[in-house]
């Protein structure tokens, strides 16, 4: 939620449609960007001293030097578990200590022994492993290939763009050398280089060549100063950014980097900016647009017929990538031509990473199943963390409700209307003043009263916390936070203080451990007054968020213990939401899973809670942009990604919120939410026929809650995403690698919903050769790898049930999801031409972390083949009781019995069924099983 | 594993009636469904759609479209389950609220197999219920009799409004008559006023354009000397060009031709032949000894500032006093708080000015006075203005107070204009923040509780209420605009009340106001008592 209210004063934004540009920065106006985008393309002044070179068992070390400066660096390269290489490049001896990402990995990556192939004067191979797996070093210039067999996977350098502005004394006169004194350095500068050059070739450098190489540098505008609109960014440390560039051979295809809106496969930057990572509070964002957003993961995946792939920039500065097509051959050189060989005229994908400080720390993720990409970085960064069962049902939100007979009203309205939701929302407007953690005296007096309520309906609530703190001595969480020193500084270091909606704020320092664990300790239920069970939390602003910063965002050189703002910008919301989540986990003494809502995140992220795509609009382009950007989210580990059902800025028509509605019930995070100035959108306000409309969507929703909460078990097991791209399941079909208009949930349910206003049908690319889809809804079977013109009414949109799946769901739909707790299954078996089908269903208490730590859940197979479906267990050493049973079976694509039997341990019985000859549906009645057990039933 | 439902409940009542009655009958079926839930015979869904064995009512899975044959259980979607509640209300519940783990029939019945533990509350709801109908009855009852009170007042003040109406239509015709006699008195005392002024005039016309010409003359002199520069007494081509303003083609300079054009063709002229050179050149002549120009005149404007000042004035009284449409949709509607664009004519009390004031840039002095005689006749005709002025806005007024009672018996004031009595009246409201303050038929207002300026939440739109009770709400538009947003809005609904108050006031949607105004005017006939009372509730058993 963005508004901007800037002490009082309205900035009168009236008729401005979209973002407003100026107020954030082109690569031009960051000085780095445009310092290292305009690095030449010649070749690398970079050559790797093999004398230096240490291999250990698993790392192996090795200088490098700028043969400009003879500044020189260490390169350290791991060979990583699960088919991963790890590169590190730092400064061999820096000024200070550059700032290395913590609390991003889950752990120190586990190692796997390097070895040395081959060594020469040209450089190094070394083994990865196995025979085909090997990595090439050359020296001069530097460049790393990793090879497979004679084919080159991926090259590191291969252009030559890598760069580290080492880090240098400030001095303060050079810094402001006019642009004419400039040129006069240029003549100087070539002399000194053609000298330099001549002294120390192929020797080591002396002090004094490195102090001209720092000279050379030094006159370029923006190092040790840089103002954008009226900000001063006051770099004290001077320039530090770093560069680094791959080729990605036989490579069209790539993906990931959010957050953006944009387009599922990521475009050329040739023309416009490079995408930019760099959590900021965008008001109406622009769609199809490479500029930042609230949220950053460095993680671009790469994708062709053959294999997937993945490089993770451990990076939380200010980043952008270059993304270029090019040929292969082009980029094709050196000791890796003895090597391996492409085709010289195979396409080729060139991406290159910038960023503003910090060190390259480079994750190159081999594949080379997309499953395995996830696997590999879900192994680095963690994996989505298990939501409550609960938080997957719909999501009621709005700026604001208004008090507490809003509340009651509106969670009435919901009965009324008989459509069913688990959450309703509180927005800032529900605190005193914006003193988050305190409740308006005068429109929620009695909070714990309001809670109760809606416990006893079996529903729960979430209210806001932002990490901006008012500066008001009467604040208690004000007074704690200065007492004890934790708010970030300023640079001259006073606190920092900025504008937000309180007025003017301070802002904690959530990258130091104690600030975490103290804020921690204020969710528990005597500390939060007012809190409940049933009360979860939503970070928004954690950018964080700074009205009267530049680009809305903190000053860079504001300080975070030792380290500046520059450095951790872009991890400041994780750890928002790190400390968030363990309040909530705390309060219940370890027991209950957590629920926290983030907008600003970054890789890791995931293993806190859920995220959603910001202020969003009442149009139906952001509709239709919001498959894309939640597509994009999962591909980097954070599946349960969801935007605002309606869009928040302006005001939907009845159809598009509608069709909203549809197609937010099948995206992980269902939440409709508006900004403060639209007209209420409760779903009963559009008349009785879109009331039906939507209820109808929610009810789809929670129909299918136990799929849902399978998938997520499945994506925090694995990292596997649960709303997927269709390439993620058909990996060598071409026709699916820039499908971003539908989507598939888990491998069963493929969905394509209506974006357009007035549609009349769509057309739904159904995949797989030889395979079968089931429409959801009229449960018409339909042949794979075609394209499929499938008319539309209002009434719903196309969902696809693949041929060989089987979903569990409840049909028994009520008011909120845990009053369907106990209520029994029902088994959509879909069959493949084969006549065989698959699936799962797993069960556990819904909201602790019992599953895990007492291992109490139930995870069973469900087989259909040979004319019979068999539920077996997966999980032989997990133990969990529930009263749900299998209430129905329905077997699509199947032929009329004789008789139906099921097999218990307690012995057989017939089955009533019947048959649907026009669409080939049997209905087998009442197993009666309890869903926990093994049982089988036989079709004759 | 699964449950075995009880398929029949015993329905146990009495209590209440002294005697223990038990009907056995399936779970969820109302009492007048009963018969068609006959355990001895196979159930036909009651939609007709098909027929089950008995054994399969109420046995947790659904077989009926309709959902009849599981009124007990939640197996179907579109169920409903009858709670008998007895003691309060007997209602239905949709049936996926069975054994939901939510309490939602009053006598518990809904939650047999959910293990949560309810508590029998139909007798307390009853209780309440019964009271809280007994005071909405006297307050109805009550109120109603307020209701009348006012439809009587009502048509009085109708009646006295409409007498009150006749008088002054009647009295607008002497006021008409009174204005044309005094338009003639007035036509007839301004003839020779203007005859009179006129010859006044023309006199002290002639004595200026005598003066005129002697200046004129004397001014050609004195240039003439001053452009003989060699005192020849002739004015040479070369004397003219050292005045290059006379320049006439603009470019400049004075070129020999041009002067010579200047002189009519001559090279030089004499005082006498300047004569014809000095209507050439005298408008732009600069002369070696001329004064600097007057500074410009600075604009009067005190006497439009009082005008502004008077006419906010009025403005704030009439907030006081009477609802204007700020529609504006009667034109020619000229009441005097109506705006700021009051037409002078009708503002200016002050005695008409003399004859207009000479706007000369001479400094000959002004006008002499009017002779005695001309004076009388001005002062004659003064006084019939005067007179004619004053019949006129007496006139006027008469039309503003006929306007103004038209407006008001026309007005949709309900059925019996029992709303009448709120016309020209204001409610306030103050909460934590803001006064509200609603004045019917006119605007709803919203004011900051600790200064600051008022905000318009809407005025008067119309009767907003749904088909049949259209008089339950009114809706107030066309307020101060939101940001971003609509203009700001509020929907006042009507409750009975023995008071007329602004009970609530909320924002639930942004600039979308929603007010609560009890009235007696909206009380209907109250139903006599018996009729509510559970006892006799159609829906209660037996």
């Amino acid at each position: 939620m963005v508004w901007f209210l800037v002490a009082g004063v309205l900035l009168v934004l009236n008729g401005v449609r979209a973002v407003d540009r100026s107020n954030f920065k082109t690569c031009d106006q960051s000085s780095f960007c445009k310092r290292m985008r305009t690095m030449g393309l010649d070749q690398s002044p970079y050559r790797a001293i093999l004398e230096t070179l240490e291999l250990s068992d698993s790392r192996l070390t090795l200088q490098l030097i700028n043969d400009n400066n003879k500044v020189r660096l260490l390169l350290e390269l791991y060979r990583l578990q699960g088919n991963m290489t790890r590169l590190k490049i730092n400064e061999l001896k820096p000024l200070r200590s550059r700032f290395e990402v913590p609390d991003v990995l889950v752990g120190e990556p586990p190692t796997k022994p390097l070895s040395m192939v081959s060594r020469d004067e040209a450089g190094v191979v070394l083994s990865l492993g196995t025979d085909a797996h090997q990595l090439v070093l050359n020296a001069r210039p530097f460049r790393l290939d990793i090879v497979e067999g004679a084919r080159v996977l991926l090259s590191v350098n291969g252009r030559g763009l890598l760069a580290f502005e080492h880090l240098r004394p400030r001095k303060d006169t050079l810094s402001k050398i006019s642009s004419t004194v400039g040129s006069m350095w240029d003549s100087i500068k070539n002399m000194f280089s053609s000298n330099t050059q001549k002294d120390s070739e192929g020797e080591e450098t002396t002090e004094g060549a490195q102090e001209e190489g720092e000279e050379r540098e030094e006159e370029e505008p923006g190092m040790w100063e840089e103002t954008f609109k009226s900000h001063v960014d006051s770099k004290p440390n001077g320039p530090s950014s770093i560069s680094l560039d791959f080729s990605l051979p036989g490579v069209e295809h790539v993906y990931g980097i959010p957050e953006h809106a944009e387009n599922l496969r990521l475009k050329t930057t040739d023309k416009g900016d490079p995408y930019r990572l760099y959590n900021l509070d965008v008001f109406q964002y622009e769609l199809y647009n490479p500029m930042a957003l609230y949220g950053a993961v460095p993680v671009l995946l790469s994708h062709n017929a053959q294999r997937t792939m993945g490089i993770f920039w451990l990076n939380a500065a200010e980043t952008w990538v270059d993304i270029s097509a090019n040929t292969a051959g082009k980029t094709l050189s050196g000791k890796v031509l003895d090597h391996a060989q492409v085709p010289s005229d195979a396409p080729q994908t060139d991406v290159r990473w910038f960023s503003e400080s910090g060190i390259i720390d480079v994750f190159i993720m081999l594949g080379p199943k997309p499953s395995d990409v996830f696997t590999q970085y879900a192994s680095l960064t963690g994996t989505q963390s298990f939501p409550p069962l609960s938080t997957l049902g719909y999501h009621q939100c709005r700026w604001n409700y208004n008090d507490q007979e809003d509340v009651r009203a509106v969670d009435a309205g919901f009965d009324e209307h008989d459509i069913p939701y688990d959450f309703i929302w509180l927005d800032i407007e529900h605190t005193d003043g914006k003193r988050y953690f305190t409740w308006d005296a005068a429109n929620f007096p009695q909070p714990r009263d309001m809670l109760r309520g809606l416990q006893d309906k079996r529903r729960k609530m979430v209210a806001i916390v932002d990490p901006h703190i008012k500066v008001d001595s009467g604040y208690r969480i004000h007074n704690e936070i200065r007492s004890r020193n934790l708010y970030v500084k300023d640079k001259d270091g006073g606190n920092y203080e900025g504008w937000c909606w309180p007025g003017t704020a301070g802002y904690p320092d959530f990258t130091d451990p104690e600030m975490r664990a103290w804020w921690a300790s204020m969710f528990a239920y005597d500390k939060y007054e007012g809190s409940m069970e049933n009360l979860y939390t939503w970070n928004d602003m954690n950018e964080p968020s700074v009205f009267n910063g530049p680009e809305v965002t903190m000053h860079k050189d504001a300080i975070h213990g030792t380290w500046e703002h520059r450095d951790v910008h872009n991890l400041y919301g994780l750890y928002v939401q790190m400390a968030t989540a363990e309040g909530l986990i705390q309060r219940s003494g370890g027991v209950e899973r957590p629920f926290v809502l983030t907008r600003a995140f970054f890789a890791g992220s995931q293993r806190y809670g859920a995220v959603w795509t910001g202020d969003n609009a009442a149009e139906w382009g952001h509709l239709k942009i919001s498959i894309p950007m939640c597509l994009s989210l999962g591909l980097v580990g954070i599946s349960f990604c969801g935007a605002d059902v309606g869009g928040f800025f302006k005001n939907p028509g009845p159809e598009l919120l509608v069709r909203w509605y549809q197609t937010g019930a099948y995206q992980p995070f269902f939440r409709a939410h508006a900004h403060l100035d639209t007209p209420r959108r409760e779903p009963w306000l559009f008349g009785p026929q879109n009331t039906a409309l939507i209820r109808d969507a929610v009810r789809q929703r929670y129909a299918l809650l136990p799929y849902w909460y399978q998938l997520f078990y499945h994506a925090h097991r694995t990292g596997e995403p649960v709303m997927r791209p269709l390439w993620v399941e058909y990996p060598q079909d071409v026709a699916t690698f820039t499908i971003d208009d539908q989507f598939l949930l888990g491998r069963h349910l493929l969905v394509h919903p209506v974006t357009e206003q007035g549609s009349q049908g769509v057309s739904v690319y159904l995949p797989g050769v030889g395979e079968v889809w089931y429409d959801a809804h009229t449960f018409r079977r339909h042949d794979g790898d075609q394209n499929l013109f499938v008319p539309v009414t209002l009434s719903s949109i196309p969902v696809f049930q693949r041929g060989g799946s089987i979903i569990p769901r409840k049909v028994r739909i009520r008011r909120s999801s845990t009053c369907m707790e106990n209520d029994p299954y029902t088994l959509y078996v879909a069959l493949s031409p084969q006549g065989t089908a698959d699936g799962e269903i797993y069960i556990d208490d819904g909201h602790t972390f019992n599953y895990d730590r007492q291992k109490q859940f139930i995870h069973r197979r469900l087989t259909f083949a040979n004319s019979s479906l068999s539920s077996s267990n997966l999980s032989a050493d997990s133990q969990f009781t529930t009263a749900s049973w299998i209430e129905r079976v329905l077997i699509l694509g199947g032929q009329e019995p004789s008789a139906v039997t099921l097999r218990t341990a307690d012995g057989s019985r017939s089955l009533e069924f019947e048959f649907d000859a026009a669409t080939s549906v049997l209905t087998i009645h009442k197993p009666g099983v309890n869903a926990g057990s093994d049982w089988t039933v036989l079709l004759q | 594993m699964m449950f075995r439902l009880q398929v029949f409940l015993i329905v146990s009542l009495g209590a209440a009636l002294g005697a223990a009655v038990e009907v056995q009958r399936p779970r969820g079926v109302p009492l007048e469904k009963r018969h068609f839930y006959d355990e001895s015979r196979p159930f036909t869904c009651l939609d007709g759609s098909r027929t089950i064995p008995f054994d399969r009512v109420n046995d947790d899975y659904c077989d009926c479209k309709d959902g009849s044959d599981e009124p007990g259980t939640a197996a179907c979607p579109n169920g409903s389950f009858h709670c008998t509640n007895a003691g309060f209300r007997a209602t239905f519940i949709p049936s996926s609220r069975i054994n939901d783990g939510v309490c939602d029939c009053c006598d518990t019945t809904d939650e047999y197999n959910s293990g949560v533990s309810c508590q029998n509350t139909c007798r307390e709801l009853g209780q309440k219920e019964r009271e809280t109908l007994e005071k909405m009855a006297e307050i109805t009852r009550e109120g109603f009799l307020l209701k009348r009170q006012l439809i009587e007042e009502a048509k009085q003040g109708l009646q006295e409004k409409q007498g009150k109406l006749s008088e002054l239509q009647a009295s607008r015709k002497e006021h008409e008559e009174k204005v044309d006699a005094l338009r003639t008195v007035k036509e007839t005392a301004e003839q020779p006023e203007r005859e009179a002024k006129e010859r006044h005039l023309k006199a002290w016309e002639a004595q200026k354009a005598a003066l005129q010409l002697e200046k004129e003359k004397a001014k050609m002199a004195e240039v003439f000397l001053e452009l003989d520069g060699d005192a020849d007494g002739l004015v040479s081509v070369s004397e003219l060009q050292t005045h290059q303003e006379l320049d006439p083609d603009g470019d400049g300079a004075l070129t020999d031709t041009e002067a010579q054009g200047l002189l009519s063709g001559a090279d030089k002229v004499d005082s006498a032949g300047f004569q014809n050179v000095w209507s050439n050149i005298k408008d732009k002549y600069v002369s070696e000894s001329q004064p600097a120009p007057p500074p410009p005149q600075e604009p009067q404007d005190s006497e439009v500032d009082q005008d502004k000042d008077s006419s906010k004035d009025s403005d704030k009284d009439a907030d006081q006093a009477y609802p204007e449409d700020d529609a504006g949709d009667e034109e020619d509607d000229e009441e005097e708080d109506d705006d700021d664009d009051v037409p002078e004519e009708y503002d200016d009390k002050a005695p008409p000015a003399g004859p207009p004031a000479e706007h000369s840039d001479d400094s000959d002095g002004a006008m002499p006075s009017y002779d005695e005689e001309t004076q009388a006749l001005i002062d004659a005709a003064q006084k019939a203005r005067d007179e004619f002025d004053s019949a006129e806005k007496s006139l006027r007024e008469v039309d503003d107070q006929i306007k103004s009672l038209e407006k008001e018996i026309s007005f949709d004031f309900g059925p019996s204009a029992e709303f009448a009595y709120l016309y020209s009246q204001c409610y306030e409201l103050t909460t934590n923040e803001y006064i509200y303050r609603l004045c019917p038929f006119n605007r709803v207002s919203q004011k900051p509780k600790y200064g600051g300026s008022e905000t318009n939440l809407g005025s008067w739109g119309s009767w907003n209420g749904p088909e049949g009770s259209k008089y339950s709400i009114m809706k107030y538009d066309h307020g101060t605009g939101c940001w971003q947003g609509p203009n700001r809005s509020t929907t006042v609904k009507l409750t009975c009340g023995k008071e007329t108050a602004v009970l609530s006031t909320s924002e639930p949607s942004r600039c979308e106001y929603l007010m609560e105004f009890s009235t007696p005017a909206i009380c209907q006939e109250p139903p006599s008592l018996e009729t509510v009372a559970p006892e006799t509730d159609p829906h209660d058993e037996f």
